[in-house]
């Protein structure tokens, strides 16, 4: 398959260990409290504007392009548009994830006019009363839809993100259908975890995983669906020198406190920007290195797995699961749901369909897990 | 328009980074993305709105990389008018400023 230009370069800089892509949660505070958030929305002394600025400087000195806001919700932080601002001068490609009931027509001019990418954002249902018994705040969904329609009147490229879980498993037709008359792209995930505080009781809003083999059959969602659910082919010798995905290599989250992991999925601390330089703690940081060393070949359960080479196996929540070397089962039981084929962590468990409830721990901030 | 009084500025409603040589360049409006090679980077990073095209062609461009003048002009004319069409450069025949985010 040709690469695109941009998946080259994303290429490119994965093997040269560029941080390309970088996500920045800029706050934990939330105007919603949504059932499977696992965040802790009280502020434990998140980074000033001044320090996310430089942050932003020295991201852009280490080459980074795509930087993606987040949080919580980004507009509970006054100073968002500075954020903004100083962000856009520095020339980087930006993504705003947010619920978007804090943006009315002005704001989404000055988003426009900042030359904002793209903007993502959370919509659980078209059904009123679904989507505001998730985010918990009257009228979410009336608010939410107008800002999308904001936005969309100043020609601005919104992505409508679907989180699946048993409330709301469905209405994504629903959904996708309200994307297409936003003009909105839409995007579907399944994937719930667990609070920052070790809480697991909001694993039981996943899914159940026969409810995914109807999501991954259904072309509408999915593309192809006859190539999505292929049966894996032999792994390769390529496939095994392979990596599971960028976090590490050309991608990292910062949290508002300023701690570096990986990923916004994978707790692993490497370091904080208040205490040490953002290229220090990439280039030089131990656990940065373990994370980037580890080779499909390296992985116990998964190097022998039929589906190792067309996996989404991701190593944060493999991380979380206790090892990073080890097996997610929540992407074992996509594979097995998407292709009815049993994986190694499975085969050696002796069972016949995964476990769909794991023990995981969540992202914390370094001082409080240490 | 005469080449002495073509200027350009990068529009600051992209998005840009070098990449190991190579600069990355987005539009976000209609999402083209580009790459720009040794000397088209030399360009548009010299394109500060206040120096002509021709100045920048020949302190920039044919002092650093061995290539021949007259043809340095004509390649850059033609790299800027295509650039400007996506909206990556702005092109004046006044020096100009790029847009304040």
């Amino acid at each position: 398959m040709a690469m695109t230009l941009m998946s080259e370069m994303g290429q490119k800089a994965f093997n040269l260990g560029i941080p390309i892509a970088v996500h920045i949660d800029v706050t934990y505070r939330c105007n919603e409290r949504c059932v499977h958030c696992y965040l802790d929305h009280d502020d434990h002394g998140e980074m000033t504007t001044a320090e996310i600025k430089d942050v932003l400087d020295q991201l852009a000195e280490a080459g980074v392009f795509f930087i993606t806001f987040s949080g919580g919700e980004v507009f509970m932080r006054l100073d968002f548009f500075e954020i903004l601002e100083h962000a856009r001068r520095l020339m980087f490609n930006v993504k705003i994830k947010t619920n978007a009931v804090m943006i009315h027509k002005e704001e989404a001019r000055r988003i426009r006019e900042l030359g904002v990418d793209t903007i993502q954002i959370s919509v659980y249902s078209h059904r009123p009363e679904v989507h505001d018994a998730i985010t918990k705040l009257p009228h979410s969904l009336e608010r939410t839809l107008n800002s999308i329609r904001f936005l969309r009147e100043q020609g601005l490229k919104v992505t409508i993100a679907n989180v699946l879980m048993t409330g709301n498993s469905r209405d994504h037709a629903g959904v996708q259908q309200l994307a297409t008359e936003l003009g909105a792209q839409y995007t579907l995930d399944p994937t719930i975890t667990p609070m920052m505080d070790g809480d697991t009781s909001v694993l039981a809003l996943r899914i159940p995983g026969e409810e995914l083999t109807e999501i991954f059959h259904n072309p509408a969602l999915v593309g192809n669906q006859e190539d999505f659910c292929a049966p894996p082919k032999p792994p390769s010798a390529e496939d095994l020198e392979g990596y599971s995905c960028s976090a590490g290599h050309s991608f990292c989250y910062i949290s508002p406190y300023g701690d570096v992991f990986p990923c916004v999925q994978f707790p692993l601390p490497t370091g904080n920007v208040r205490q040490q330089k953002f290229s220090d703690i990439w280039n030089f940081s131990p656990q940065m290195q373990e994370v980037r060393s580890i080779q499909a070949k390296d992985l116990p359960v998964c190097s022998s797995c039929s589906h190792v080479g067309t996996c989404s196996r991701c190593p944060g929540l493999a991380y979380m699961e206790g090892s990073m070397r080890g097996p997610s089962t929540a992407d074992c039981e996509k594979s097995f749901y998407r292709t009815n084929i049993p994986t190694a962590n499975m085969l050696r468990q002796g069972l016949s369909k995964p476990r769909t409830t794991v023990p995981l721990v969540q992202i914390r901030p370094v001082a409080a897990s240490a | 328009m005469p080449e002495n009084s073509i200027y350009i500025a990068r529009s600051t409603s992209i998005a840009a980074r070098a990449l190991a040589g190579e600069m990355m360049v987005m539009n976000p409006t209609d999402s083209t993305f580009f790459t720009l090679n040794e000397v088209a980077t030399a360009i548009f990073q010299a394109a500060d709105g206040q120096t002509p095209l021709q100045e920048i062609v020949r302190d920039r461009i044919c002092e650093q990389f061995d290539v021949d003048p007259e043809q340095a002009q004509a390649d850059a004319k033609q790299f800027v008018t295509e650039l400007s069409t996506h909206g990556i450069l702005l092109v004046s025949d006044q020096p100009l400023r790029g847009e304040t985010p």
